[in-house]
């Protein structure tokens, strides 16, 4: 089963290094908008390789990072409600809410427990009848469908126990605003993952309305480096386009029938994003039919707005105007030990992929 | 009787019954069977070695393995890679009522043939049977006592580590942390790789009869190759570099840590020794431990450099290079 050392070849990567270097002439700005994105580039070492003209950023593309702190606050309050199971992806146990982490309040005695799939809530929910299992939806157009299929099946199986915390996100309004926004940005390092949901259609108005270069790329280092190639051709040749590098997993249309299922259960509603504020229909609430699952409905809540804690450069980071190095608390009073802004703490976010895989 | 009852850890008729018909009958030996509130142990006129660790796996029988082996195996290895000859084990356990006492039973024999084949003897140990709830399905202690000769006193402590030193593995990084990970139902997750979990006493003293440059040992169970190379480079006047390429690791290891977003360098084995050894004798260390069937994928990973002291860097495969550092918390829960 070779399907991993074939994008790790030595000889391959520099030689794609230099006809970068051949090719690019201008200053440029890439911008990736996917955790798995940022974690490769600084684990392989990606910028090191690069001629001094290419800056790569890193975008809101960690789920956690760029999800508010009262969503923390919410699950931290449903948690204290009667028979109240939480269930979630482990990213979100050490995440920092206004009061404290989901793993305090678990040492506290709430029953929070991890999960790798939302099909796991469910059976907990089965298992445990005579409790509320609520499962915390984090994550974009990748982890969406997976949620929306969870609810499928729970409807079906006409599970009364069981609901779910939406705070899915989708990607392109994100992306859109951060041009708008005037954030400096040639091209975009376009998400695999989400892309292998969504197609690459998605992104079309940013080639033909923001005139900027975006190619979908895979996360092996060959594939980072074809895609920056791409771009750099794009961006050269002053023909901005969308293509897409990782031609083995994602096409134009994406996957049809994971779309369908998420439309039928989600709608598209306003979300707040750090770093970005609220952008109108980049959220996925959930759809009236499926009201019985939607925590909100079932348990309205009123939690109060929040703020980031002081001296937290998160949100410009996200933005892709500062680097983690920026930050005055970087790897001094913000560490993944003790970690002050979610960009430190999810294994996705920008701050800890630069702490786990700096080299001096 | 099929069940573990709270009967059976009340001190009792049940208790005894347990004791006699199942830890007594399997882990059988002289000293054992004086039945004391403690085991007397022969005199030994050396350096004495002793260690304790607790084992909490969940689930408690894995492709490769089970807590009990991994009891046993666990503490013979703290005892063999500080340099000692691994002789007697106490055992507790701590069983939740309503544990099958088949699986029990299981665990008692997987423990009595890793002893066997370690050479070592159980000794002494103890029942506690707790509410259903209050601990999942059992826990198990294991504390060891074993003798280190004068010249291998040196070798807990890492003393006399230099520049040039190689690094040594005996085989294949992340199998236990993979193969408990699939075995959680929960997860639906099916491999091929088992759990290396083994006891390391012969392999190793075959190396230490034959070679005397053998500075440092130590397993590298719990937070992986990674977690060993930062504790040993930490608050000292050298570093390490690994070399990537020359991590031995499986292709199906790899696969799930892609999947499950770990890096190998992290994943808990229960089999594996990490040794630093003079460059002059680690080329025959090397052959001498493939020779052993727990070393055949041996490998040399990396040398201790002057250059970064205190840290472990890493050359990556495609020519880059990182500061491998702790992790802030566990890649996997309740691995050992």
């Amino acid at each position: 089963m070779k399907y991993q050392s074939e994008y790790r070849k030595k000889e391959d990567i520099q030689q794609l290094a230099a006809q970068i270097r051949k090719i690019s002439k201008k200053e440029i700005r890439l911008m990736e908008v996917c955790g798995g994105h940022t974690m490769a580039i600084q684990k392989f070492g990606i910028p090191s390789l690069l001629p001094p003209n290419i800056k790569l950023l890193s975008g809101p593309g960690c789920p956690v990072c760029v999800t508010s702190r009262k969503f923390i606050d919410q699950i931290m309050a449903y948690s204290r409600m009667k028979e109240a199971i939480i269930t979630t992806f482990g990213d979100l146990i050490r995440v920092p809410g206004s009061s404290g982490t989901l793993d305090e309040e678990k040492a506290a005695g709430a029953d929070i427990r991890m999960v790798y799939s939302i099909l796991e809530a469910i059976d907990i929910a089965v298992q445990n009848p005579g409790k509320q299992v609520i499962f915390a939806g984090i994550g974009f157009e990748t982890t969406a469908p997976g949620t929306a299929a969870g609810i499928l099946q729970a409807a079906q199986k006409k599970i009364k126990n069981f609901t779910v915390l939406s705070s899915h996100k989708i990607m392109p309004p994100a992306m859109a605003a951060l041009i708008d926004d005037g954030v400096p940005i040639d091209g975009y390092i376009a998400p695999g993952h989400v892309s292998t949901i969504t197609g690459s259609h998605i992104y079309e108005p940013l080639a033909t309305d923001y005139k900027k270069a975006v190619v979908v790329s895979g996360f092996e280092p060959l594939d980072l480096l074809q895609s920056v190639y791409m771009l750099v051709n794009q961006i050269e040749s002053g023909k901005p386009a969308v293509e897409i590098q990782y031609k083995r997993v994602v096409t134009e249309a994406g996957n049809q029938k994971a779309q369908e299922i998420m439309n039928e259960v989600f709608t598209l509603r306003a979300d707040w994003w750090r770093g970005l504020g609220v952008l109108e229909k980049s959220g996925l609430g959930i759809n009236k039919k499926f009201s019985d699952f939607d925590t909100n409905f079932r348990f309205p809540m009123d939690i109060p707005e929040t703020s980031d804690p002081k001296g937290c450069r998160c949100g410009e980071i996200l933005r892709g105007t500062l680097t983690p190095t920026d930050c005055s608390l970087f790897a001094k009073a913000c560490t993944p030990v003790n970690p002050v802004g979610s960009c430190m703490v999810s294994s996705e976010g920008a701050c800890q992929a630069y702490y786990r895989y700096r080299n001096n | 009787m099929d069940k573990i009852l709270l009967g059976h850890g009340s001190g009792g008729k049940l208790s005894h019954e347990l004791i006699s018909n199942l830890f007594m009958h399997h882990f059988s030996n002289n000293i054992l069977l004086v039945q004391g509130d403690a085991a007397l142990l022969p005199g030994i006129n050396e350096q004495l070695a002793f260690t304790t660790d607790s084992f909490v796996v969940d689930p408690v029988f894995f492709p490769g393995g089970d807590i009990g082996k991994l009891a046993v195996a666990g503490t013979v290895n703290d005892l063999a890679v500080s340099g000692a000859e691994p002789l007697y084990l106490s055992a507790s356990f701590i069983i939740e009522e309503g544990l099958p006492v088949s699986d029990l039973e299981r665990i008692v024999v997987s423990m009595t043939e890793e002893a066997r084949k370690a050479g070592i003897q159980i000794v002494t140990g103890d029942t506690k049977v707790v509410n259903r709830g209050k601990c999942d399905k059992v826990f198990i202690n294991t504390s060891g006592i074993g003798r280190v000769k004068p010249q291998h006193a040196g070798i807990v402590k890492g003393n006399g580590i230099y520049p040039g030193d190689k690094v040594i593995i005996n085989g294949t990084l992340g199998d236990h942390g993979i193969a408990v990970l699939a075995a959680r139902e929960s997860l639906h997750f099916e491999t091929t790789v088992h759990s290396d979990c083994a006891s390391l006493n012969q392999l190793i003293s075959g190396l230490l009869g034959s070679f005397s440059e053998i500075r440092f040992m130590r397993d590298a169970t719990r937070g992986g190759l990674a977690t060993v190379l930062c504790e040993t480079t930490m608050h000292n006047d050298f570093g390490i570099r690994l070399d990537e390429a020359a991590l031995p690791v499986k292709e199906a290891v790899v696969g799930a840590c892609e999947i499950f977003g770990y890096d190998p360098l992290y994943v808990a084995n229960e089999g594996k020794v990490v040794i630093i050894a003079s460059a002059a004798e680690a080329p025959q260390i090397i052959k001498k431990m493939k020779e052993n069937p727990l070393g055949t994928d041996s490998a040399i990973i990396g040398e201790v450099v002057s250059d970064h002291p205190g840290k472990v860097v890493l050359e990556t495969s495609i020519g880059g290079s990182r500061i491998v550092d702790m992790l802030a918390g566990e890649q996997l829960p309740r691995i050992c």
